[in-house]
This record gives structure tokens, sequence and C-alpha cells, in this order.
């Protein structure tokens, strides 16, 4: 479902005297269908910026990097929007949504984008804050007014919510308590049931041992170390 | 903010199969005698897509704006509406388009507004510009609009002049919308309010271009705005479009120098 190969990235710094920096070569994995790949490294080897091409916010220098018969690599925005919609779902460390907008409705955005009818996108989204264990007399509130935990897992019922054949996961347990925890790893497990190629960031040891079927090291992406 | 998209059929009989840009721009370039306004800029809009565009001021993204909606000639250029020449049709035929499936939000709720005409009048009065003959049926219709737009019932028949600048701009928005617009042009239309009115309009818009599948170019400085609201972000300097592209693709990894010091001097977007 996800096949990274030779991807390579590096950032041109026009501001710092055209300085470029090579960050990546080399890049190569795969998610099948169903499958958890955690991406592991020390802090700067770069797994969060692989995540960001994954998902397009990063822009690939070579290589290529299918998500199901889309290369995001040489894709146009266009394609990306529909990807982003249809297919692969992120759940990143920040929540950023339109302030006013109800917490139910964050939840249930990304259903309602796919023409889900709002009663049933409701429905969904607060089947999922209930299994987060936000309590119902905040979902009427704005997330941006939530701690970071609360806010963390209206994240991820927002991610949860449609569930696309892949999906990017960075750091979906970290500052939750064990309840919580266990609740995103039970979400992870029937990701994978329903085929979810899944591809995650997780400090949290016990939690990637629980859900990653493999784990990639990108230290050996870096340029220079890569043979 | 709530929607009642009770009307979409209305809307949905406008609307073709995604499969052409709903706006293609080719080369458009206005010049003021030797100074350049815009310079050559092309780009596809889609149905339903959201395209920003930014730029400090001087940039050339009102010029260029005011070109693609009729109100500025273009020197040199293609602009090709669904399929048919806009340059090349008469001034009844682009006056009509202009009335019926675009819209224009300016940043100045003033000059959108007739300000000595009621609430009611001015959404009304769009209604009856392109025919609209029944008066309970234009009252009906502007009810409606006024009450997606949150303004309560009982200001149909004040004056703008009576409202606050966030409800004068959400006025204005209800005016261009009665129509069922498919184009919407803005021009900085959150710029000047209060923060929490304008998290109001860009919650309001937003779930517009959702259920009502319109496209909208809008002109912004504030890089926030954009954020949230634009599909996609072409990045102006000096008349010119310097960058365009996925609108998180352009601020998490600006590839030209003018978007990275753009980017960079924002304190948090």
């Amino acid at each position: 479902m996800i096949r990274i190969e030779n991807l390579s990235k590096s950032f041109t710094l026009h501001n710092q005297g055209g300085t470029v920096i090579p960050v990546m070569a080399g890049a190569a994995l795969t998610v099948r269908p169903g499958e958890c790949v955690g991406l592991i490294g020390p802090s700067g080897s770069g797994k969060s910026t692989l995540m960001r091409m994954v998902w397009g916010n990063y822009l690939a220098a070579g290589g290529s990097l299918r998500v199901g018969a889309l290369d995001v690599a040489t894709a146009s925005p266009r394609e990306i929007i529909a990807l982003r919609r249809d297919t692969l779902g992120y759940v990143s460390q920040f929540l950023r949504v339109v302030p006013r907008v109800p917490t139910l409705d964050v939840v249930a955005e990304p259903l309602l984008a796919l023409g889900t009818p709002t009663p049933e996108a409701r429905e969904r989204a607060a089947h999922l804050l209930h299994r987060l264990n936000i309590p119902e007399r905040l979902w009427s509130l704005s997330p941006t007014t939530f701690s970071g935990g609360e806010q963390q897992r209206v994240n991820i019922a927002r991610g949860f919510a449609h569930p696309y054949p892949a999906l990017l996961l960075d750091e979906p347990t970290a500052s939750l308590d064990a309840a919580n925890r266990s609740v995103v790893l039970d979400l992870i497990h029937e990701a994978k049931g329903w085929g979810a190629a899944i591809l995650g960031i997780f400090h949290d040891e016990g939690a990637r041992g629980a859900v990653c079927d493999r784990l990639v090291d990108v230290t050996g992406f870096t340029p220079g170390l890569a043979a | 903010m709530t929607l009642h998209p009770r009307d979409s059929s209305e809307f949905s009989q406008k609307t073709r199969g995604p499969d052409q840009p709903l706006l293609k721009v080719e080369g458009l370039t206005k010049r003021y005698g030797p100074r350049i306004g815009c310079a050559d800029v092309t780009f596809d809009l889609w149905p339903g897509e959201v395209l920003g565009i930014v730029g400090e001021s001087g940039s050339g993204k009102s010029t260029l704006l005011s070109c693609l909606a009729g109100h500025l000639r273009p020197d040199l250029g293609r602009l090709t509406y669904d399929g048919r020449d806009v340059l090349a049709m008469g001034e009844t035929e682009r006056r009509r388009l202009g009335r019926t499936d675009w819209a224009y939000v300016h940043q100045n709720p003033r000059d959108g507004l007739r300000m000595g005409v009621s609430a009611g009048g001015n959404v009304g009065e769009r209604l009856m510009a392109i025919g609209a003959r029944h008066y309970g049926e234009i009252r009906g219709k502007a009810q409606d609009w006024l009450g997606r737009v949150e303004i309560a019932a009982d200001r149909i028949d004040d004056r703008p002049s009576a409202f606050s600048g966030g409800m004068q701009q959400r006025l204005q928005i209800a005016r261009n919308l009665v129509t069922a617009p498919r184009l919407v042009f803005m021009d900085e239309p959150t710029g000047g309010l209060d923060v929490s009115v304008q998290a109001r309009l860009l919650d309001l818009l937003r779930s517009l271009v959702r259920d009502l599948g319109l496209s909208v170019i809008i002109v912004t400085h504030d890089l926030a705005v954009v954020r949230l609201l634009a599909h996609r972000l072409m990045v102006m300097k000096s008349g010119r479009v310097v960058e365009q592209g996925l609108t998180d693709q352009v601020l998490d990894d600006p590839q030209h120098a003018y978007t990275q010091l753009l980017v960079a001097s924002v304190l948090q977007v």
C-alpha cells in the first residue's frame, strides 16, 4: 500500500546564503495492507521528515513514494488533496482547527468531506470520542481550550473517523494515561484488521512492541551513511 | 456555526463533473503604464477548490483578483471559465456571469453592500437582478440566508449601517451567496475583524465550500487564514507568482527565497 524507493530530500536555505542541507538519501520501505511499520532512530534522524514526505507537505528531491496508485513525490496538489480525503489519514502531534468549531464537528469533518450524511458522521464521531474518554459535556466546545492530552485524543478520534486504507501516526500514545493508551492501541489493531497500512513513530517502546510488525531504522537513510 | 444547505439541489444542478477546471488562467498580465500589476499568471481552479493568494501589499494580488473577476481588463493572457473565453465575452454577457455564477466579497463590506437598503433588501436585490419577482419567495430566501450567516430574523428590516463590522461582512457573504454562485472571489474577507468574528467567518466559509461545492479564490496576507481555508496556495511578489502548491507544503517546506522569508517572519501559523 505504501512503497518508498530511493527517496531523497534536501533543504535549501535561501536566506542563509543558499545553503543546501541534504537530510535523506536512498530511503526505501514498504508497508503492506494490514501491516504496521514503526520508524525508529534518534531524534533528528529524519523520522518526521519521512512522514511529512508521505503526507505531501514536504517535497521529495528524488525517488518515488507510492501510496496506493499515486506517486506522492510527483503528484499534483489536486491529486494529493483527493488522496488525503479518501485514502491517507494522518494523526499528527498537533491539532490544527478553526477556532470555535465544536469538538464533535472537528472529529466528524473527515467524514463530512467524504459526503457522509451529517447524522451518521456525528454518530461515528460521538462513538470515538466516547471510547477515548472525552466527556460528552465537552463535545460542543472547541478543542482549542482543551488540555494537551485531550487535544491529542480529539486528534486521534479525527484520524480514525474514516477507515483510511493508509494511516500515518506520529506519536499517537505520547502523553496519554494507561487507559487511553490502551484504547489507542485497540484502535490501531482494529485499523490493521480492516486492512490499513500503517506507518508510525512510537517512542513508547511498549506501544511499539504491541502494534508494530516491523521496525525500520531511518539512520540508514542519512546521507553519507547510506551505502 | 452550523449550516443547513436545505437548497443544495439548486447548487448541484449547476455543478458539472469535475473533469475540467472551472477556471483556467493562462499568462495573465496587467500593466499600469511601465509598472507591472501582475505578470504571466497561470493556474487552474477546480470545482470545490479554495485557492489562497498571499503576498505583501503591492505584490499584485489584488490586481490579479480584479482581472480575474472582470473589474480590470488584463493586457495579455487567457481566461477560460467553464469552457468559455471570458475576455472575448461582451460586456452584457460578462455582467450576467457576475450576477449569476460569480460573486465578489470585498474587504470592506461597505463596498459590497448598499448601505441605505435593509439587510433583507440587500440579499433580495441580488435575486431580483437575476429575475426573481415573487416578493414572498424573495423574502423567504433572504431570511433563510440571514439565518445561515447567523443574523437574527428580527434584523431583516434594519439597514447594514446599524450592524457591527462582523455582521456587515456576514451580510455581504449572504448577499453574494444567495444566487448560488459557483465561483467566489474574496479580497481579505477577514481583515479588520475581531479574532472571534474571524473564526466564525472561517468556519462559515469552510462549511459552504464543503456543502455547496463552491470554488473560492481568496486574497489575504494572513497565513493562518490560508492554512485553515485554502487547499492550494499561490505566493506573489512584485506582480509575479514565485511559488504555488499544496497549502501546507508551501508553508511547511517553502522552496522560494521570498516564501521562506514570509513564513519565517510570522510568529506562528
